[in-house]
């Protein structure tokens, strides 16, 4: 076990499992992030650039990529809305790409605090057009790392841009944990990349498509991918959710409160529950479903004003009341803002 | 168990590296632990702030509204942590620069000249291993000398030369709070 | 007859470039692009790059210049061309890695990409295509309009009040410690064309011999949005552009003239 800041954790993760290329801009609160690569990548003598802006950032990123090689770029809640046009060429290129977002409060140039305010400009499509991107929302330090290395994974599985989303907190936060052990980087590239064509037909690398069939046979490709992404790729934890009345639901760091605030509201003989989604896109729709036909209430917590609340609403239909708690701007809700909000929903929950 | 502690001081003041420093010891003990900075524009001179959790089982909330141990490093901090103290918890004074009284009833206080000690020992810069010294001496969350191994093992490498008045600065905390002989200290 | 020679008795004296595919264009007639394609392509045949060339096609007539080529290529957002091309040779620094630009793409909306690749010495080479207008679109505006020029978005003809000067990108780019080989050319005429064959073969050996970053600025022609002959639009380059941009050498570095 190491004490990490999740920044650093996340930086050292992509390297220990391949990462061959980084290109970003420094924002806070993801800067460490920037600054431990611009030291081990090049002691490591793999490529990094300090880009003149996020577009450039991502941009080299579609490059690189294209050339079939490990990359990741990461950014900040206002980098990410520069990066979005990117975002959606990588997207369109069925290119591997892995992008972090250390989000910060907004809208505008808003604060560095911790926030959660992204889930629609990262969950939804990122970029224009018509696709979902793979969104992996860590709550500790060590689970930034195992989705790093999992983003990876996941993008080259699908071809598929894969993000990890984690609010300030988790960036800037420090934990024991456990980093995965150096491998080596891999020597052969994909057959699809661009390296030259000696000994092949020339490979094209576009997301231009002209022909509304030729384009609407594309997209429906990616929502095949995309459909076998939702069934095989959601994740998510559950706690004392066996017998619950109440079902609690949040993310990242407002997750892992209510987790504090689930555990008190136990003590204090209330029947609740607590699933983190793990995974933002793909959704856990099935199971929250599922869960919602079991319990009398819900109760969505989130450091933005109600995104994701919006995905449970979908999941829950009819079934139950979905209540929501939220703090916005970058700040943190606290273990007992959470308590009294199940206090306040708890006697409809078991009504 | 699960301890929650805050410290809070000037940026500069060591306030962060006090923070982590009881957290290595804390994970070195073998305590799950998490430490949260306040960050921003606090760090270029203002007030700053980390929260510490140890416990003996995984952490929920690494963010804690009313900690049972605040350590205040100056009279911003004091101002605004000695009324969020838990009722029965510690309030551990840098008496170097706070010299105001403690209102609340049901709170341990423990006043310290860290500063002066500091200084007394090579720098001011010291002040925040004195307060540390002074916390564990006061409440044994982990032993003193976790805190010096943690030094040992955790100090910059371009601070090396530090080490020795650095466990200096600890003892010294440890002894002015408590007996540090009973405490194994070297 | 010459239909009945033997094959053996026949001499090639021209024919399709290895790198250029064997499709047809989608350029008007009396378009330069063509010209500047085949350069591009004999350069790298001459240089026996076609297996190891990559080209980052831009947004703009050039859109499908990833198409015309016969090697691996791919297609940038617009403006975006050099981070990409940045990106592709960071990590394949032994291979020919080039983008084809126009005026709109490389000297405004890319202007951010390419300066800071120029700056960076990133050993790329882009190619500059600047006909003084947006082709693709319609013939609107572009940075590169002469003042007093009429485009569809500057009906009046260009007004500096209005709309500013024309950015001279060689210029600008040639002020920058990175680059090593920046030079102006022009498509309007045989001699200039050989002289422009020359310069982008030179570019791409600067680029392999990693001396840092390279641009060849070709003038051109768009006869369609400048409403004119093909014939026509050549004058206009040589009495109207060639002023305004002058043909030369902008910046190249002593170890350029040693390759």
């Amino acid at each position: 076990m190491e004490m990490l800041k999740g920044n650093v954790a996340i930086a050292e993760a992509a390297i220990r499992v391949g990462l061959e290329a980084y290109f970003g801009y420094p924002i806070t609160p993801q800067t460490e992030l920037l600054e431990h690569l611009s030291r081990r990548m090049v002691e490591l003598d793999r490529p990094f650039v300090q880009a003149e802006s996020e577009v450039a950032a991502i941009n080299m990123v579609y490059g690189a990529a294209c050339a079939g090689v490990r990359v990741m770029t990461s950014s900040s809640s206002p980098g990410i809305s520069l990066m979005q046009e990117g975002l959606s060429y990588i997207a369109g290129s069925d290119i591997p790409c892995v992008l972090v977002d250390i989000m910060r409060g907004g809208p505008g140039l808003g604060n560095i605090l911790p926030s959660q305010g992204d889930y629609f400009q990262i969950t939804r499509s990122a970029g224009h057009g018509d696709y979902r991107p793979i969104v992996l929302a860590p709550a500790s330090v060590q689970e930034a790392i195992d989705f790093t290395v999992l983003a990876f994974d996941l993008a080259e599985k699908y071809r598929h841009l894969v993000i990890v989303a984690a609010d300030g907190q988790i960036g800037q936060m420090m934990e024991p944990a456990e980093l995965p052990a150096m491998r080596p980087l891999r020597t052969a590239r994909p057959d699809w990349a661009l390296t030259g064509k000696a000994g092949r037909e020339k490979n094209v690398i576009t997301s231009i498509y002209l022909k509304g069939e030729e384009m609407e046979a594309y997209n429906q490709r990616v929502q095949a991918r995309i459909a076998t992404i939702r069934t095989a790729e959601q994740r998510w934890v559950e706690t004392d959710t066996e017998d619950a009345d109440l079902l609690v639901i949040g993310f990242g760091t407002a997750g892992r409160v209510a987790y504090s605030a689930v555990e008190e509201a136990r003590a204090k003989g209330l029947n609740v529950g607590l699933l983190r989604p793990q995974s933002l896109f793909p959704f856990p729709t099935e199971r929250i479903a599922e869960l919602a036909q079991q319990v009398s209430g819900i109760l969505v917590v989130e450091m933005n004003a109600g995104q994701m609340l919006e995905d449970v609403r979908l999941a829950v239909g009819t079934s139950a009341p979905v209540d929501f708690y939220g703090r916005m701007g970058g700040m943190v809700p606290m273990p007992d803002e959470i308590l009294t909000a199940i206090e306040d929903v708890y006697p409809v929950a078991i009504r | 168990m699960q301890h929650e502690l805050i410290f809070s001081g000037f940026g500069g003041q060591g306030v962060m590296f006090a923070g982590q420093l009881l957290a290595y010891a804390a994970m070195d003990t073998g305590y799950h632990v998490t430490w949260i900075p306040s960050y921003g524009p606090e760090m270029r001179g203002g007030t700053a702030h980390c929260t510490v959790v140890i416990s003996d089982k995984p952490i929920g909330s690494p963010v804690v509204r009313r900690p049972q141990i605040a350590i205040v490093f100056n009279k911003p901090s004091f101002d605004k942590y000695e009324p969020l103290v838990r009722p029965g918890g510690l309030l551990v004074i840098n008496s170097s620069l706070v010299d105001d009284p403690v209102t609340r009833e049901r709170l341990d206080v423990l006043r310290i000249p860290a500063t002066q000690m500091a200084e007394q020992v090579g720098t001011p810069r010291l002040t925040n291993v004195v307060l540390l010294g002074a916390l564990l001496a006061e409440r044994p969350i982990l032993p003193v000398n976790a805190l010096c191994d943690a030094l040992d093992a955790h100090i910059p490498a371009h601070r090396r030369n530090l080490l020795p008045q650095n466990i200096e600065a600890v003892r010294r905390g440890a002894a002015y709070a408590g007996d540090f002989e009973t405490m194994g200290i070297p | 007859m010459m239909r009945d020679a033997p094959i053996s008795d026949r001499v090639v004296v021209y024919e399709r470039p290895q790198a250029l595919a064997d499709i047809h264009t989608h350029y008007c007639p009396g378009c330069t692009h063509g010209i500047s394609h085949r350069l591009v392509a004999e350069a790298i045949d001459e240089l026996g790059l076609n297996d190891r060339a990559i080209i980052v096609a831009s947004v703009g007539c050039s859109v499908f210049s990833y198409n015309y080529f016969d090697i691996d290529a791919c297609e940038a957002a617009h403006g975006r061309a050099p981070a990409m091309a940045t990106g592709l040779k960071r990590v394949s620094p032994d291979r020919l890695v080039f983008t084809y630009q126009g005026d709109g793409d490389l000297a405004s909306i890319g202007t951010a990409e390419i300066i800071h690749a120029a700056a960076r010495g990133e050993p790329v080479t882009a190619v500059f295509v600047n006909n003084a207008i947006y082709g693709m679109t319609g013939g609107q505006m572009a940075p590169t309009s002469l003042p007093g020029q009429k485009t569809t978005s500057s009906p009046f003809g260009r007004s500096t009040d209005i709309a500013g000067f024309p950015i001279r990108m060689s210029e600008v780019l040639a002020e920058l410690d990175g680059s090593a080989y920046i030079v102006r050319r022009s498509l309007h005429n045989v001699k200039e064309i050989r002289r422009a064959k020359k310069a982008i073969k030179t570019a791409f050996k600067v680029q392999m011999a990693g001396l840092g970053f390279s641009m060849v600025e070709l003038l051109s022609t768009c006869p369609t949005n400048w409403g004119m002959s093909a014939s026509d639009a050549l004058t206009w380059v040589a009495d109207t552009m060639v002023p305004y941009y002058p043909l030369g050498d902008y910046r190249v570095i002593d170890a350029v003239k040693d390759l």
